[in-house]
């Protein structure tokens, strides 16, 4: 298979995997418990790693632009700088980044060894659609934690940043200076922007790494390259989506 | 989730605590259930004969019309014409790589056939509408046990799923199956803590819980010691009598296919080359049977040797 045509194959499988996913829709409140599970694995275990993060996103940004606007005299708006950039770019593509490292190469990973182990052909055997209980849960649970992580990661990016101004020497500006100009700048249009796109990089991270496990053929070493593949396939599509959707949004 | 009553039990599941085909009839087996009325063994008997009553002229018969698959340029299966009758024991023997495996795969819609068809209950076994017309379940060589559920969650994991009772129900369900395959102390472990042998038993206790009308097993003795694989056989020869379930049985297995098969199908480089009964197997002169069968080790002319293709000479 050519690469265009495995590309086309890929979209294609997955989807067809989308749509017998939303065809299981009715029974995600039996799966309720499968639901928790996945929440509770994508945003109650990713919360640390994103919350690190985004503080010294924040505050790396809150450096540079204090290192450059202090020679231009206009180091009052940093906080705006930090507090949009936070909002509508970095945090959501920093959680999305995160998110396909640690939960989509997991969800690859596991998807992939069960499908190499047969126990996906098992759950077919059963008449038990695979994608109503490997896909649909993790679907439903990205949706509804995609964008409190997102959140979380925003605030605290915004911390981050403040702390820097406060305690830098040569930036030395008041939180409340900080804050000012980042409310008068960032408005809720801004963080609205800021989650639709979470929410959709965080869709597609799962759909893609469902899609690429429940692909595996072969054995441990094409589940290594699964996940290989579902983390390289995420970013790309991460950066791609990025740039569409702010065009969309703005 | 209700938890089962955990009971002392070794890997090895003793035959007679399995119901036998014979037990209903044999006076001993009378007496010994007059002496412990309430043993593991009375119990499953009992309810394997309620199954098997409900279950009655449920078995289907399975047809093989021009069944030929390719993956790629490879041929595996080459017109296959087989048909498979209600409520026998097939056992479908042949070398390794002789497409057994995607031949079973057919049937439960696993692979599609490139040419010709697989009817079940005379329905296309490619059409997902017939795994949910018919019952039928397949027991993996390894298993395919579902690693992050135990035991108990993976046998009750088709009745939730097919909301098929209520948890008190599944429950019973659940321990009258483990109970049948002398499983009841695993039933809380993790598929990762069993031994082969109880892997092997789970998975057709899996597969019993469905109730199925077809029941088809690949491999079912592979990496087993002699006397597990003769406790599986005895167990798939039990099931078939007490359920009347049409059972296809893939394996290398000698004694399993003259020792439980109704009738026995040879398939050596995707054809199927003769279906006969287990006695007319033994009568057998055809060479590629009898040197299958009962290959003899010859050191002087070692076969992988013939299998080299530059050997020098």
């Amino acid at each position: 298979m050519n690469p265009f045509t495995a590309i086309l194959d890929g979209l294609g499988s997955t989807l067809v995997l989308l749509f017998n996913a939303l065809r299981e829709i009715r029974t995600l409140p039996r799966q309720f418990g499968r639901f928790a599970e996945q929440c509770y694995l994508i945003g109650y275990t990713t919360l640390p790693i994103v919350a690190v993060l985004s503080f010294f996103i924040g505050g790396v940004l809150a450096l540079q632009s204090g290192y450059s606007m202090s020679n231009f005299g206009t180091k009052e708006f940093i906080g705006s700088l930090v507090g949009l950039s936070m909002t509508r770019e970095l945090g959501p593509v920093m959680v999305a980044i995160l998110l396909a490292g640690r939960v989509g190469s997991a969800i690859s990973a596991e998807l992939a060894s069960m499908k190499v182990y047969q126990e996906v052909d098992a759950l077919v055997t059963m008449n038990i659609p695979p994608e109503r209980i490997l896909v649909l849960p993790r679907l439903a649970a990205v949706l509804v934690m995609m964008p409190i992580i997102t959140l979380i990661g925003i605030i605290v990016g915004w911390f981050g940043g403040a702390l820097v101004c406060e305690y830098v020497g040569f930036i030395s500006l008041a939180p409340e200076k900080y804050f000012e100009t980042l409310r008068r700048y960032t408005d809720f249009r801004d963080m609205w922007s800021g989650l639709l796109k979470a929410e959709i990089f965080g869709f597609v991270i799962v759909l893609v790494s469902c899609s690429i496990g429940l692909r595996t053929r072969g054995g441990p070493r094409e589940i290594g390259a699964s996940v290989t593949k579902a983390v390289v396939t995420s970013l790309i599509l991460i950066l791609v989506l990025d740039y569409f959707v702010t065009k969309a949004l703005i | 989730m209700p938890q089962p009553q955990p009971q002392p039990q070794g890997d090895k599941a003793p035959a007679s605590d399995l119901p036998r085909s014979d037990a209903p009839h044999s006076p001993a087996t009378a007496a010994s259930r007059a002496a412990r009325p309430s043993s593991a063994a009375d119990r499953a008997d009992a309810a394997a004969n309620a199954s098997a009553a409900s279950a009655a002229d449920r078995a289907v018969g399975i047809r093989f019309e021009g069944l030929s698959k390719r993956f790629g340029e490879q041929p595996v299966l080459r017109d296959i014409s087989l048909d498979i009758e209600p409520g026998e024991i097939f056992v479908l023997m042949g070398p390794s790589g002789s497409g057994k495996s995607v031949l079973l795969k057919h049937v439960v819609g696993l692979e599609a056939p490139s040419a010709g068809r697989v009817l079940v209950a005379g329905r296309d076994a490619a059409d997902p509408a017939t795994r949910r017309a018919v019952h039928m379940a397949l027991v993996f060589q390894a298993g395919a046990l579902f690693n992050s559920l135990s035991v108990y969650d993976n046998l009750a994991l088709y009745l939730r799923e097919h909301r098929l009772g209520t948890e008190a129900q599944i429950r019973e369900k659940v321990m009258r199956a483990l109970q049948i395959l002398s499983l009841e102390s695993a039933a809380r472990k993790s598929p990762a803590e069993l031994s082969g042998g109880m892997r092997k038993r789970v998975a057709i206790a899996r597969a019993l819980v469905m109730e199925p009308q077809l029941l088809l097993y690949d491999e079912p003795t592979s990496e087993l010691d002699p006397v597990m694989s003769a406790t599986i056989s005895e167990i798939i020869a039990t099931l078939k009598t007490h359920y009347r379930v049409t059972s296809v049985v893939v394996s290398h297995d000698r004694d399993l296919a003259l020792g439980i098969a109704d009738r026995v199908g040879i398939l050596m480089g995707g054809e199927l080359i003769t279906t006969t009964t287990p006695a007319e197997l033994r009568r057998s002169t055809d060479p590629r049977i009898t040197d299958f069968l009962n290959p003899r080790i010859d050191l002087s002319a070692p076969r992988f040797k013939k299998l080299e293709p530059n050997q020098p000479s």
